[in-house]
């Protein structure tokens, strides 16, 4: 986190000291001032997504506070004071203050500079409230990224066809600010009024029947009787079905294979060469059919953490609980495989790659996910809001999409480039039809290392709950 | 049916229980109690092999505990809400238990039948998720599901607290008709000395991980647990 906080600052500064050079050589003719705030439009959007996949909302556990002689204002002025103090807040001023200074270098009037700098910080202290407000919105439904993306398609679409320019608007209107530098009152009205919204919202929030209010729903229960085919396996392929329908975390990982789906139109219509190549065919089959696969398999058996005294206390082999999760792997990917047949308009051979990917995935990629789920130590916060939610991630996760992608397709690139396309495929087919054919033996090692690694979960778990 | 010997648990330089031999015989209703940190839960947790023991060893049913799986089939246990699952209902959890302990729906159901008084309509039937009860009837939920099967073996931890008075009555009954009817072995820990005596008829005092006394509970044995407490 470190290196990427220190990344994206050597970026905007070097984005604030280059910029003036930059925009002179491109536009000769033109004002670098003037080009910077036509371009200020994308900055606040982008700047605005951007927040509002990786800022969290202060969190403070207020409930201690509110039997204590504390006046709320001064509670709620706090949370959000904080909030201003966000690394999010001072990125951009690695850019904003060299670029200023470069300004005043080239012999902008002082005052002008200084307008266009205190615009640009109120400016960002708007965007990180109104990020809070449109995260407070939307934090409780499941595809709560959507809003947003449509918004601001809308928005930048609006822009890009010419239909209302924002970046001109806004390039407008903050020239007329600097060139007046009276109206800065307007932005910061506008951040008043965001500013005391938030606070308003907040204090609704913090009487303690808000906080105690437990928000029921009737549950609707289906009795899942067809899971009765899978044997010993159905009762746990039945809690695994629950499991992910009923979480927010893990109903949303389901809209994910919707948008995994729809992957490979990026490559496959592309008529580059670079990215139509046979070789390209395994990197997608494999994400595609294993989607699934790899967002469930990757938190196994983190996701039975909040239970998992329960389950290593009761009347469970360990070889059933991991057979159930197998089952529910390899049947998402024959799923995938399906959903993905009308990709053969591309070409039979895409076809055929994605079928052979499916074996694979089913044959060895969900042995590698369970082995590397014996190594899982952080606990899952089921209820937590899920698409880009990286609570409970840890190296495992990041190591082992090592050989899950990129095994296969080396192996499928070097044979097809050495040899052929037919052997390429039928090897990759050869080495999921192994793991399948040798199954038991897996499994059973599999649940040697679980049994040996339990103590531990335990204990992990459970700090973590 | 239960037996510890030499049984010890050491996190760092502090250590949480050290006994050095425990029997509790088969149909015996058990109790432990003592302050925060005598090493109740420690027990019990080693008992289910939730975590290892720095020393010494564990018989369920002559099972070494840590050795083998064997003693799950007769064993069950309530020791905190995290043998609930949250996600299900009521209903849906003693289903999962039952299936686990070979007892099918109608088998479940029957055997809910016996615990209506307890359950005072406030958990079978109310589309309601475990997440979503209060503490209390989490508790009962959690209890009765350690009942599915009839196991030989019965850990609680903590039973009575948060149970309403009412409850509080009627579990005291029910603990008192398991030992006697099928001679289950049950144990119980608790912070509330008169419902131990009145449940148990073996009760052992922890303190700092030791067995300080191991009384067989009779007329006197209240007053005698309140003297310790209170010197």
């Amino acid at each position: 986190m470190i290196f990427f906080g220190l990344y994206l600052s050597l970026i905007f500064l070097s984005l604030g000291v280059g910029l003036y050079p930059g925009l002179k050589k491109l536009y000769p003719d033109s004002d670098p001032l003037l080009v910077v705030n036509n371009f200020l439009f994308y900055w606040f959007i982008g700047d605005l997504i951007f927040r509002f996949f990786f800022q969290k909302l202060p969190v403070m556990d207020v409930k201690p506070l509110l039997t204590l002689p504390i006046k709320k204002n001064k509670i709620i002025n706090y949370v959000l004071g904080k909030s201003t103090l966000s690394f999010f807040n001072f990125l951009p001023l690695f850019a904003i203050v060299p670029f200023s200074a470069i300004l005043l270098y080239k012999q902008y009037e002082v005052s002008v500079v200084l307008t266009w700098a205190s615009i640009l910080i109120i400016a960002i202290l708007i965007i990180n409230f109104l990020n809070f407000i449109i995260e407070s919105k939307s934090a409780e439904t499941e595809l709560n990224f959507l809003p947003i993306l449509i918004i601001s398609s809308v928005l930048l679409g609006l822009d890009y066809f010419n239909l209302v320019s924002f970046s001109q608007l806004t390039g407008n209107a903050v020239n007329a600010i600097t060139a007046a530098p009276y109206l800065i009152s307007i932005p910061i009205a506008i951040l008043v009024l965001i500013y005391s919204l938030n606070f308003k919202s907040l204090k609704q929030k913090l009487s303690l029947d808000e906080a105690l209010k437990v928000k029921e729903t009737a549950v609707n229960s289906s009795n899942l009787e067809w899971t009765k085919k899978f044997g010993s396996a159905a009762p746990f392929l039945q809690l695994d079905l629950r499991l992910i329908w009923r979480n927010k975390r893990t109903k949303s990982s389901v809209w994910m294979l919707v948008m995994g789906l729809l992957y490979g139109l990026i490559f496959y219509p592309n008529p580059s060469p670079t990215f139509s190549g046979e070789f390209f065919y395994i990197f997608i089959g494999i994400f595609i059919t294993g989607i699934f696969l790899m967002n469930f398999g990757q938190f196994i058996p983190a996701w039975d953490s909040k239970y998992y005294k329960l389950l290593m206390s009761q009347n469970i082999k360990y070889k059933e609980y991991l057979k159930s999760k197998y089952v529910l792997m390899a049947a998402s990917c024959i799923i995938m495989f399906v959903l993905s047949i009308p990709y053969v308009y591309f070409g039979w051979k895409i076809l055929l790659v994605h079928f052979v990917a499916m074996i694979y995935n089913i044959g060895v990629n969900t042995y590698v996910l369970m082995y590397a789920g014996s190594y899982n130590r952080k606990a899952i916060e089921l209820d937590k809001k899920a698409a880009f939610n990286y609570q409970g991630t840890g190296a495992v996760q990041w190591l082992v999409g090592i050989p899950l992608m990129l095994v296969p397709m080396l192996i499928f690139a070097l044979l097809n480039w050495l040899v052929s396309f037919e052997v390429a495929t039928a090897t990759i087919a050869i080495l999921g039809i192994i793991g399948i054919v040798l199954h038991n033996k897996t499994i059973n090692l599999i649940v040697k290392k679980y049994k040996s690694a339990k103590h531990e979960m335990i204990s992990a778990f459970d700090q973590s709950n | 049916m239960i037996q510890a010997s030499q049984i010890s648990k050491t996190y760092g330089k502090t250590t949480v229980l050290n006994i050095e031999s425990l029997e509790i015989p088969k149909g015996q209703s058990f109790g432990l109690v003592g302050n925060n940190g005598a090493g109740k839960t420690t027990f019990f947790n080693l008992l289910l092999d939730l975590i290892n023991p720095t020393s010494g060893q564990i018989t369920n049913n002559k099972v070494q505990v840590n050795k083998s799986e064997d003693w799950k089939p007769f064993t069950a246990a309530f020791i905190d809400e995290s043998f609930l699952i949250g996600y299900l209902t009521p209903e849906e959890y003693f289903y999962f238990i039952g299936e686990l302990r070979g007892m099918n729906k109608a088998d479940i159901d029957s055997f809910l039948k016996q615990f209506e008084e307890i359950f005072n309509d406030e958990i079978i039937g109310k589309k309601k998720y475990l997440r979503d009860l209060s503490k209390g009837n989490q508790k009962k939920a959690g209890i009765v599901a350690a009942l599915i099967g009839n196991p030989e073996v019965i850990i609680l931890d903590e039973p009575f607290a948060n149970l309403d008075p009412t409850t509080q009555i009627r579990l005291k009954q029910l603990l008192k008709t398991l030992t006697e009817n099928n001679s289950a072995t049950v144990l119980i820990s608790s912070h509330d000395l008169g419902h131990v005596t009145e449940v148990c008829e073996r009760i052992v005092v922890l303190d700092k991980g030791e067995v300080v006394n191991d009384i067989k509970t009779s007329e006197e044995t209240l007053k005698e647990l309140e003297a310790y407490f209170s010197a």
